[in-house]
């Protein structure tokens, strides 16, 4: 399968323009990316500090979805993409979107690291939290990768690994209503971190989402609320 | 008319739009045939390996495709790519040019286009043609219209001849502009309306097919949109064929689009999934504006 190439236009500047949004769409996925791990971090080790550092930086994530949006909408206006390039404008604004919400999502991790602060909670929930954090940290590496490259194959794995972090926020889900209903007096914590676990899981949904794009950008196809390997006959 | 169409690297090289053709050359070596449905269910026209000279170059090679009943099909390509030889092919335009040939079978209804006893006059009233240059005759707005119906005796008596005027004038929507000065020459008019003249005056004899080649690429945006919207509504009663330059215009316009280069038609498919999705490399890098 070959990748869509995005530059070649007889326009070199149309050329950049394109090159300069893609780039600022792995920037900013960098961003998030870092947020979420920072997210998971400052859990995991109760640090407050970096909790605040986090929920202050989420600005950069949103004014970073403006600044794309706004050059996409440049780019539809004056150049009228067609073919791989309006598919590519495409996939990157919806790309974005998600990409902010994964901003939220960690932002959130960071806000309930505040309100913890004071609780005390065991360990060994916040190595589980831990393992769900990794899980979802690569998966969304993988697909802003997979974004980079515009490589299906990629894209395709990472949806499936996203199953694996479902299982896993199930089965974490059950550990926590177990723990509430031995003991009563871990309800408050214990619902805080099923929070936590909630929003892992939502940001794995979203890298998810982003695969499905890159699909659409290389091949063209909607493998939305389908089966993609049935839709791609791989 | 343009006859530096040729598959010679060298030649096509030296042409004018080197730029574009030169980088691609390499993918069409390769090309093994045209990408897409070319059938359609009950063709108007049908056209199958259909070879155009001019003299010794060759200006298509083995074009086959159908149009289809009230539809618009757009061709596009870079300059030279033969799409527009490819329409004039289809109501023999070519026929006047010194040392044109035409191979292959080309049908409308399935009569042979070709054929010893297809009057071509005849043929062109039913596979009438508007131009890319608003082109009405130095006569007055009602004459130009006129000329046709009378011509091929459509009319018995000047009332018949006064409503098809009207009708014609109305379909093309320029009836409201001009009513009032039906006498005044028809060259007088705007750009716009000279076209939607031009337009009127095909629809008069009663056509088939409209053929159209780069009919607003000599008109302003509004005049482009209003002839746009006509081509639209006049596709309920007519099959329409467009060569257009300009892109967005067969993606507004058009059901289905036909991509030529260097006199290969590449890919036909419909219009909504050749903008997205072309599945050839030479139809994306073109649509797209790259060269390869």
């Amino acid at each position: 399968m070959t990748e869509p190439q995005i530059t070649g236009h007889i326009s070199k500047r149309f050329d950049q323009e394109l090159e300069d949004i893609r780039n600022k769409v792995l920037s900013m996925g960098g961003l998030v990316e870092n947020q979420v791990a920072t997210g998971v971090k400052c859990l995991v080790t109760s640090d407050s500090e970096l909790a605040r550092k986090l929920i202050s930086d989420d600005h950069r994530v949103n004014r970073m979805e403006v600044e794309i949006d706004e050059e996409c909408v440049q780019i539809l206006a004056r150049r009228q993409p067609a073919a791989g390039d309006l598919r590519l404008i495409v996939a990157v604004i919806k790309t974005i979107t998600d990409l902010e919400r994964i901003g939220d999502q960690a932002e959130k991790l960071g806000r309930i690291q505040l309100e913890l602060e004071t609780q005390e909670i065991s360990s060994s929930t916040y190595v589980k939290l831990e393992h769900l954090g990794d899980l979802v940290c690569a998966i969304l590496n993988r697909s802003l990768d997979a974004f980079a490259r515009m490589n299906v194959e990629d894209a395709m794995e990472t949806m499936e690994r996203d199953l694996k972090v479902n299982a896993e926020y199930d089965s974490l889900m059950r550990e926590m209503i177990t723990h509430m209903m031995e003991d009563p007096r871990t309800i408050r914590s214990a619902l805080r971190i099923s929070w936590c676990a909630r929003a892992l899981e939502r940001i794995g949904d979203h890298a998810k989402n982003i695969c499905e794009y890159v699909v659409f950008l290389a091949l063209g196809k909607d493998v939305r609320h389908t089966d993609p390997n049935e839709e791609l006959d791989l | 008319m343009n006859i530096s169409v040729t598959d010679n690297v060298k030649e096509s090289a030296a042409a004018p739009f080197d730029v574009k053709t030169q980088g691609n050359t390499h993918i069409l070596k390769n090309f093994t045939g045209t990408i897409g449905k070319i059938q359609v269910d009950d063709p108007k026209i049908s056209t199958r390996n259909v070879n155009v000279y001019y003299g010794e170059k060759q200006a298509i090679f083995d074009a086959s495709l159908d149009i289809g009943r009230n539809e618009v099909i757009a061709m596009i390509g870079p300059s030279g790519c033969g799409k527009s030889t490819y329409l004039r092919a289809l109501n023999r335009m070519n026929d006047t040019i010194v040392g044109c040939r035409i191979e292959g079978e080309l049908t409308l209804d399935g009569e042979d286009i070709y054929a010893k006893g297809m009057d071509p006059v005849l043929l062109r009233a039913r596979v009438g043609m508007v131009f890319q240059k608003p082109n009405p005759f130095p006569k007055s707005i009602y004459d130009n219209i006129a000329y046709g119906p009378r011509i091929h005796g459509l009319a018995r008596n000047a009332a018949e001849i006064d409503e098809i005027v009207e009708t014609s004038l109305k379909r093309a929507g320029l009836f409201e502009e001009v009513k009032d000065r039906l006498q005044s020459p028809g060259t007088g008019l705007s750009g716009g309306q000279q076209q939607r003249l031009c337009i009127a005056r095909t629809i008069a004899v009663n056509p088939e097919v409209i053929l159209m080649d780069e009919p607003a690429s000599a008109l302003d945006p509004i005049a482009t949109a209003v002839i746009e919207e006509l081509i639209d509504e006049l596709r309920e009663n007519y099959t329409i064929a467009i060569v257009t330059h300009s892109m967005q215009q067969a993606a507004r316009v058009s059901q289905r689009t036909a991509y030529f280069h260097l006199g290969k038609l590449i890919e036909v498919g419909k219009t909504s999934q050749i903008f997205t999705n072309p599945r050839h490399e030479l139809t994306e890098n073109y649509i797209t504006g790259k060269f390869g």
